[in-house]
């Protein structure tokens, strides 16, 4: 059994491989956040040092990072909620009435590049007196959560059987009835999946925010963005709100791991 | 029988209505916007007159050697970029797909690089990158290898930023793959087991046809993005040094919201548009001749 043991090292030394080839930026981010500039620009790097909190004090205090926290936590809400509301109907309506046409209308806004609507609604929304506004802002989310909504619940309303609702009918519950009172409380795994992962998209979504958003709404990647340009040599500033921003989006993965993947690998893989 | 409401007969448009809606006016009328304004010589600058030229900016914009090139680049990037991350995906995807002990960590670890913030990715392996502190420099000059300009260099600029889309995205080939290996059926395998085939030949001629359409689902819906990529471009390079690293989607971002060309900045969303629509129906027809 020789040969099993060197396959099984083999194995192991792989997979740690591509681990560690997965991990080295998150490592390299953390441990830099908690660097003083001087040991950031000491070269060869340091892999050893006394660390140091200064950056997120720096962040916290010098910035409004607050402020960008919560206006990306109300737009992400605000954009998934309602995205929620027009997408569940629509995405029963599909999956029930075989509506592919209106499937494939609706997924173009994920396939389409984002910067072919962007222009216009900066002329647009500049005229309505809407740049830097929660309005113009949830709206052009919308155009991101939409249609993972549609997409992730198309797919699993298309799993739950129709004897669900057809049961109800027969006994005289109408079909909207029926959708909100039988279908939706049996759909919470899709719902998740679909919050979840639209919320991280909007939360991630940089160039929406950078052309609508001014100082008033701006959001976490923009402000990480501006950071660099402000202090281009603050290193361990940058690295410590590059941490902040990923924290929210890597805990709700870890806590939704299973919802996540499904939804990320939803559409490629039937079923 | 009983007589059904209006909303029960009519929900079939009735429930999809309101997205149809929103959809219509923040995605179709905008674009329809943008077609229309690239029939004109509109610049922001010069206040809010503009004529109609007809296809005098799509002259000027196709003529432009800068345009060629962000075009040319848009596909090399798109090309390399979704070729190394398909080939390292699957591959990846194949070591993994046994039973091991902490197979969980392993595609939670894969995950992270989907849902890390890539503005803030970018910024992150601009200092990897950096050519005096960086790690990638040290890490080459410890194996005794020349060190790099990375993304200083107008000639490295595309394969590094390269490097950063391949860590972000090959993982998401490899979920998808490992999704598709987890529905395949046992029995061909072991047919292929009974009759002597090796592991080599099962994986060639069993696997990885039988997992094959979702590999090029997987990887056309990974170039869709590509041709898109934004984020991490902008946030490392802006499109330079000078336009080195300038792609269509970082060009026509210039033009609008830097130079305020809407004329000509709507002819470049309009080619870009048409790009990703022609990739995309590709997708349509290939998933709808495959029935996957």
């Amino acid at each position: 059994m020789k040969n099993k043991l060197i396959s099984t090292i083999l194995f192991y030394t792989l997979v740690i491989g591509i681990a560690l080839l997965v991990l080295f930026p998150f490592l390299w981010m953390l441990s830099s956040s908690f660097k003083t500039q001087v040991d950031i620009i000491s070269w060869p790097p340091k892999f050893i040092f006394s660390p140091t909190l200064q950056n997120y004090q720096k962040v916290f205090e010098e910035q409004d990072f607050l402020q960008y926290f919560l206006n990306s936590t109300i737009i992400g809400t605000v954009a998934v909620g309602l995205s929620l509301i027009l997408g569940l109907p629509a995405a029963y309506s599909i999956s029930r009435f075989a509506q592919k046409k209106l499937a494939v209308f609706i997924l173009l806004a994920r396939l389409m590049p984002g910067i072919s609507f962007l222009m216009p609604w900066y002329i647009i929304f500049s005229r309505m007196n809407l740049m830097d506004s929660y309005t113009a802002l949830i709206l052009s989310h919308m155009l991101i959560a939409l249609p993972i909504v549609v997409w992730i619940m198309t797919t699993y309303f298309g799993t739950i059987p129709r004897e669900m609702e057809e049961s109800a009918m027969v006994d005289g519950a109408t079909r909207q009835y029926a959708f909100l009172a039988i279908i939706l409380p049996l759909s919470g795994p899709g719902i998740i999946t679909a919050t979840t992962l639209s919320f991280i998209f909007s939360w991630n979504n940089f160039m929406f925010s950078q052309v609508l958003s001014m100082e008033k709404t701006k959001t976490l990647p923009i402000a990480v963005y501006n950071f660099v340009s402000y202090a281009e040599v603050d290193w361990g500033g940058v690295m410590a709100a590059a941490v902040a921003i990923m924290t929210p989006a890597i805990i709700l993965t870890m806590i939704f791991q299973k919802y996540v993947v499904k939804g990320l690998t939803m559409g490629a893989v039937k079923g | 029988m009983i007589q059904s409401s209006f909303t029960e007969r009519n929900l079939r448009i009735l429930f999809p209505l309101p997205a149809i809606i929103f959809v219509a006016l923040l995605m179709i009328f905008p674009i329809l916007y943008t077609l229309f304004l690239s029939f004109t010589n509109w610049n922001l600058t010069s206040g809010t007159d503009f004529s109609f030229v007809g296809f005098d900016s799509y002259v000027r914009v196709l003529t432009e050697p800068r345009f060629l090139h962000a075009l040319g680049r848009t596909f090399l990037f798109t090309f390399f970029a979704v070729l190394i991350e398909g080939f390292l995906g699957v591959a990846i995807a194949l070591i993994l797909n046994r039973a091991f002990v902490g197979k969980g960590t392993a595609k939670l670890l894969l995950l992270l690089p989907l849902v890390a913030t890539p503005v803030a990715v970018g910024i992150v392996f601009n200092l990897f990158f950096d050519p005096t502190i960086g790690l990638a420099n040290f890490m080459l000059k410890s194996v005794g290898l020349p060190q790099g300009l990375w993304v200083s260099s107008a000639s490295s600029v595309i394969p590094a930023l390269i490097i950063v889309d391949v860590w972000q995205w090959t993982p998401m080939i490899t979920l998808i793959v490992l999704a598709g290996l987890a529905g395949l059926s046992e029995e061909p395998v072991e047919a292929a087991r009974v009759d002597g085939a090796s592991e080599w030949q099962i994986l060639r001629y069993v696997t990885i046809p039988m997992v094959m359409p979702v590999i090029l689902t997987a990887t056309i819906l990974r170039l869709i993005d590509a041709l898109k990529t934004f984020d991490i471009i902008f946030a490392m390079t802006g499109g330079g040094p000078g336009y080195a690293s300038e792609t269509l989607n970082i060009m026509g971002f210039k033009y609008s919201f830097e130079y305020f060309r809407i004329g000509q900045s709507s002819v470049i969303l309009v080619i870009l548009f048409f790009v990703v629509f022609g990739c995309s129906l590709g997708i349509m027809k290939l998933r709808a001749s495959s029935e996957i």
